[in-house]
Formats: C-alpha cells, sequence, structure tokens
C-alpha cells in the first residue's frame, strides 16, 4: 500500500489539446479518492497516467515515494478494474485471477492460496471454473475485482468500473466495492462520472472540469462548502437551482437579494457580512431543491416565502419533485409527497436561506 | 372504438401479412433459383471429374454412351498414381512446400498484424493499408523480377524456391486479415495485460493468439490454398520431377505432347483436392467466423 502523488501533470494530445493541465494531488496511504466529472474533464486520462498506459507531457507521478513517469505499467505494482471488465475471455475465472500471479512467478500453491481468498471476499468461489461469457456483467465486475486484489498492489486503480451495470446492480456493486476496500485497505483512485457514486464511495471526491481540478474534499464539504458554481452544479441530484440574482439593501438595515421584480429574498443576518461586499454586483443565488420545500406557517430565522407557479410535478414516491421557472430560469423544489401541487397553481414554498450560496456571476466563484 | 373500426383494423393486418407472405415466397423462390445454378456451375465439374476417374482408359476414348455414366467403374487409375513414384514425390514436396509456407506466412502474419494494429508507432497506418496494395498486385507481374532473384541465389529447380515466394502472395492477405481481427480485440484486454506484468510477446502469445484463432485459421487457410494450388510459379521455376509439385507434376507426367491420360489426370485432381476438403471441412466454422469478425465486433 502506498501513497499516490499527482505534480503539476500535464497531458497535451498531438494537435496541441491540453486533456490535463498541470494537476496536483496528494493521495494518503489507504485512502479512496474518486476522481468525478463531466466527459472529456481529464480524469479518465489522468487516472490512465498514473496506471502508466497514457504518457505524461509534464510534471511528475509518485507511487510510494518514488517518480514513475518512466516506469512500464507492469513494474508500477498497481493494478486496474475497467469499464468493460477487460477479463480474457478464453481463459477460466481461476485463470484471469491467477495470470498476473503466474508472470510474476509466484508458487503454485500461492497462486491458489491467493485466488481462493479473493473468491471468498468477493462471493465467487462457485465460479472459478468458469469462462468468463457464461458469467453476468455483475459476476464479471467481481473477477476483475478479484483479478486486481489477488495481486495485492500498492494501488487499486478503478475506470468507471459500473457503467456497464444496470441500476440496480450497480448500487449492489457500489457497496460491495466499499466493503472490499473496507477489508483490504489498499489506496484506490476510483474514477467515475456518476456524482452519487463518487459521493458515496469516496474518503476525498476531486471533482475535474476542463482539465483542472475544481475542488477536492470530503462528499459533505463538497455538498455543503462547494467553492465553485461548477462544483455546487455538479454534486447533487437533482442540481442545485441557480438564479441570477443582485445584492441590494434590505429591510431594516439588512441585506437582500433580488431575483426579479417580484422576487426578493432577505439575506439571514449571519451572512450578511460575508455578503455586504458585493452589494450591486451581478450575483448568482444557488440554492439545492431540498432547500425549497412546502410553506410552513412556523418558520424558522433564515427562513423565507416564495410563491412561484408550478411548472412540472413529479411524484417520486418518498418525495415530490416540483419544478418552476423563475425569469426563465429552472428550478426545481423538493417537497412532501402529502403537498397539494399542480401544473399551472401559484404554489407556496419555504426558502431556507440558511443554506443558500452566492457565487460571482463572472468567474463562478463561490463566495 | 368501434367494431368498425376494428374490422378494418383487422383486414388491414391481414392484407398486410399477405403481402409479407407474398414477399417471402418470390425471396425464397429466388434464392431457389440462385442456388440451383450455383450448385451446377461448382458441383458438375467436381462429379465430372468424379466420373472420369472411375473409367478405364478404353472407356474413356469409346466415345459411345452417356459421358455421364460409368459402365465399368474401376480404381485403376488411382491404383496407379498411388504406386507411381514421381506422383508420390509431388505429393511430398507439396506436403513439404505448404506445411513451410503457412508456418512461415502465419509467423510473419501475425507479428506484422500485431505491431502494425497494436503498437501504435509512426506511420503504422499507412503501413496498413500499404500491405494490403502490396496484396493487389498480381502475380504474373512478379514472377519475371523474382526469377531473377531466385536464380541470383541459386534456387532455381529447387522446390525450396517456393517457401521464399509464396509468402510474397501469401503474408499481405494473411496481415489484412490478421489486422482486422487483432483491430476487433478490445484495447482493454492488452492494457490489463500489460498491468498483470505481461510484456507485448507474452500478450501475444497468451492472450492474441488464442482469442484471435478463428481470424488465425481463417488467416492458416487462405495461405494453405494459396500454396497448395499455385500453378504459375512452379510452372516457371521448376522443371525435373523430382523436384515438382502436385500443380504442375500432375501435367507434365500426365499429359504426354497431345496424349491425355484423362482419367489419371481426374483421379490426380481428385487426389489432389482431398487435403483441401479435409481441411475446409474440419475448419469452415472457424474461417467463415474469423472473415466476418470484424464486422459486428466494436
Amino acid at each position: 500500500m502506498a501513497e499516490v502523488s499527482v505534480r503539476k501533470v500535464v497531458k497535451e494530445y498531438d494537435g496541441g489539446v491540453q486533456a490535463v493541465k498541470g494537476i496536483d494531488l496528494d493521495i494518503a496511504d489507504h485512502e479512496f479518492v474518486v476522481l468525478v466529472g463531466p466527459s472529456g474533464c481529464g480524469k479518465s486520462t489522468t487516472l490512465r497516467m498514473i496506471a502508466g498506459l497514457e504518457e505524461i507531457t509534464g510534471g511528475e507521478i509518485w507511487i510510494d515515494g518514488d517518480v514513475v513517469n518512466d516506469v512500464p505499467p507492469r513494474d508500477r505494482d498497481i493494478a486496474m478494474v475497467f469499464q468493460n471488465y477487460a477479463l480474457y475471455p478464453h481463459m477460466s475465472v481461476f485463470d484471469n485471477m491467477a495470470f498476473g500471479l503466474k508472470l510474476r512467478k509466484f508458487p503454485k500453491d500461492e497462486i491458489k492460496r491467493r485466488v481462493d481468498e479473493a473468491a471468498r471476499i468477493l462471493d465467487i468461489v462457485p465460479l472459478l471454473d468458469r469462462k468468463p461469457r457464461a458469467l453476468s456483467g455483475g459476476q464479471r465486475q467481481r473477477v476483475a475485482m478479484g483479478r486486481a486484489i489477488v495481486r495485492n498492489p500498492k494501488v487499486f486503480l478503478f475506470d468507471e468500473p459500473l457503467s456497464n451495470l444496470d441500476a440496480k446492480l450497480r448500487v449492489q456493486m457500489r457497496t460491495e466495492i466499499k466493503k472490499v476496500h473496507q477489508t483490504v485497505r489498499t489506496t484506490t483512485v476510483y474514477v467515475t462520472h456518476d456524482q452519487i457514486e463518487a459521493m458515496t464511495l469516496a474518503d476525498r471526491v476531486v471533482v475535474m472540469n476542463h482539465g483542472v481540478i475544481e475542488q477536492v474534499g470530503t462528499p459533505n464539504d463538497l455538498y455543503h462548502h462547494p467553492t465553485t458554481r461548477f462544483v455546487a452544479g455538479f454534486i447533487g441530484s437533482p442540481a442545485m437551482n441557480f438564479l441570477p440574482c443582485r445584492v441590494q439593501d434590505g429591510a431594516n438595515g439588512g441585506l437582500a437579494v433580488r431575483v426579479t421584480d417580484t422576487l426578493t429574498v432577505p439575506i439571514p443576518a449571519a451572512r450578511a457580512d460575508r455578503y455586504g461586499a458585493f452589494k450591486g454586483k451581478e450575483m448568482v443565488l444557488g440554492i439545492r431543491p431540498e432547500h425549497l420545500f412546502e410553506y410552513h406557517e412556523q418558520g424558522k430565522p433564515g427562513w423565507t416565502r416564495v410563491d412561484l407557479p408550478v411548472d412540472v410535478v413529479e411524484p417520486m414516491g418518498m418525495e415530490t419533485m416540483v419544478h418552476f421557472f423563475v425569469d426563465g430560469a429552472p428550478v426545481c423544489a423538493r417537497v412532501d409527497p402529502a403537498t397539494h401541487a399542480a401544473p399551472g397553481e401559484l404554489m407556496p414554498l419555504t426558502a431556507d436561506l440558511n443554506q443558500m450560496h452566492l457565487m460571482e456571476a463572472d468567474t463562478g466563484k463561490v463566495v | 372504438m368501434s367494431a368498425t373500426t376494428l374490422e378494418h383494423g383487422r383486414k388491414v393486418a391481414a392484407s398486410r401479412k399477405t403481402s409479407l407472405h407474398r414477399q417471402r415466397l418470390w425471396a425464397l423462390w429466388g434464392s431457389y433459383i440462385a442456388l440451383a445454378v450455383f450448385v451446377v456451375i461448382f458441383l458438375v465439374p467436381p462429379f465430372y471429374t468424379l466420373i472420369t476417374s472411375l473409367k478405364s482408359s478404353a472407356e474413356i476414348s469409346a466415345q459411345s454412351g452417356s459421358p455421364w455414366l460409368v459402365h465399368h467403374p474401376t480404381l485403376e487409375n488411382f491404383w496407379y498414381l498411388i504406386t507411381y513414384p514421381n506422383f508420390q514425390t509431388y505429393y511430398l514436396n507439396s506436403v513439404i512446400v505448404t506445411v513451410l509456407v503457412v508456418v512461415v506466412s502465419m509467423t510473419i502474419s501475425i507479428l506484422a498484424a500485431f505491431s502494425l494494429s497494436r503498437m501504435g508507432f509512426w506511420g503504422s497506418q499507412s503501413l496498413s493499408t500499404g500491405v494490403f496494395l502490396t496484396y493487389l498486385v498480381p502475380p504474373s507481374l512478379l514472377f519475371i523480377p523474382l526469377f531473377q532473384i531466385i536464380g541470383k541465389i541459386g534456387l532455381i529447380n529447387n522446390f525450396w524456391c517456393l517457401v521464399i515466394l509464396y509468402p510474397t502472395l501469401a503474408v499481405p492477405f494473411c496481415t489484412w486479415i490478421m489486422i482486422g481481427y487483432f483491430s476487433s480485440i478490445p484495447k482493454e484486454l492488452d492494457e490489463a495485460a500489460l498491468i498483470d506484468g505481461a510484456n507485448y510477446l507474452q500478450i501475444l502469445w497468451k492472450i492474441f493468439i488464442p482469442v484471435a484463432m478463428p481470424g488465425i485459421i481463417a488467416a492458416t487457410i487462405f495461405a494453405f490454398t494459396v500454396s497448395w494450388g499455385a500453378f504459375l510459379y512452379p510452372l516457371a521455376y521448376l522443371y525435373t520431377s523430382h523436384e515438382m509439385v502436385l500443380t504442375v507434376g500432375i501435367i507434365s507426367d500426365l499429359i504426354r505432347g497431345d496424349v491425355f491420360q484423362w482419367g489419371k489426370i481426374m483421379a490426380a485432381c481428385l487426389l489432389a483436392s482431398l487435403p483441401p476438403i479435409v481441411i475446409y471441412a474440419f475448419l469452415m466454422d472457424y474461417y467463415v467466423a474469423g472473415l466476418t469478425a470484424g464486422a459486428t465486433k466494436g
């Protein structure tokens, strides 16, 4: 097990396209780090550079205290799980898992011991004699994980390993991966575009966009304290609502956020100092759907009533999503399923402004 | 929905079904006719070969009765060839040349295809195209310059020259087939093997060759066919019977001036066809799978 460091790493393809633009990242021993971001953000390229499958244009990659820029993948002591499993189709499950150990000339009994142990952890003992084509998607992914585990490498690398599975199996395998990490505690770098996967699995999440790291933090940190509009919008489902606004003087000497001519909401007193400097500037108000809910007569400090015309209602069983448009901007509220909401009607809502975020309109920086 | 609308819907569905049925019937008839023509064109000659090979020289030259029937079947032509030392030499030479050509061609093709499809070096794309283009050069254009080369290395009238020459015909196409097949193998397989600790030769030997076996068999059959059936090169380069292979040995030995020993020629053709028939029969499934592999795999 080992620490992994990525220092000023750049990946530039022929034609000058930069996929990764000088990122820095330190991953601690035993840590589970998830790289997340939209397609083309550079997360897979970063992972492949750590694996040694992509050459690095600039910077350094360190694994366990050594620079590995010029070390071939087989000598980096890493194991990788691919999106499409990459199992050797002509080999049995046992041989797939044992392949790396055989190449490294491990004794036969040691190979058997390790494969059996990994198969037991992953609950695939009855499948050891089967060929990959006789396995379901979930079983194949377990075998791919088993192939990584038996090697007992310094670092596990996962490249969107659950993307090929159906929704139910994905949730199940997510738990399995977390369980495996809790058992083997190997340093893990995991790439996904699914922010729920990132939030549920990671010790720390790295949000990437356009080849740079937007923010690194614990899942809760990213969710509650995003530093950029991109992170605020990317983490959380449904996504945070964004409304163009302006900070202005409010009632009783306080501050308020003016969203439209008819919609102005007071800024909680606790935030007045923080937002005072942005008075008169073009800003963006960010509020998560769960902080916009059905109206309660007995409010709390920082809660304010807003009335919005309902556009679409989406009952989801344990909650209902209600969609609105405010001055052309889509807004979603997460309300109690018992709440009455009908399209076209004006719906009274509570906005919990204690949880609001304010961003600069031009830079997207959360203030 | 009213009863009238339902009735109308049923009528439309029924007429569409009838129309589809009629179309299918026409397609089936068309297929049968095309297949019948195909069978006549391709199976009548071998049938005639078989009939003639079972006739004695006297019956062939008698020109009485239907030539499609055998009145006094005999195996004398086959027995003559089996016990004829020259024919045994031709057969053995053909087998030696073919086995060596297949081994040489496949070794070169597999290594070339692997490096061209997977190593991703500068110019690999152009080289791949170049390999295919060389296949388009007709052998009849090549045999004169090749004659000079073979002459300079002293292999004229030596069947070993065929072991050098035939791969020039087989390698481009076999490489092209193998490039297509190797390209259809997901890139992640070699990446997984690289991470597992394999070098490129181990990836080729332990992953690619077993996975690409249908493609390899298809290419092998092609190399075999090129070598076994080639006529022009042995005709140009070999002229003594102890160096000849089957294709030229049969005509040089069994046609004497204007005397055609048809029974023996036909029997020799049948005996010469045996290895390809046996190999095709056993490997046809792989052959078809190999030729169509690139069509459906991602």
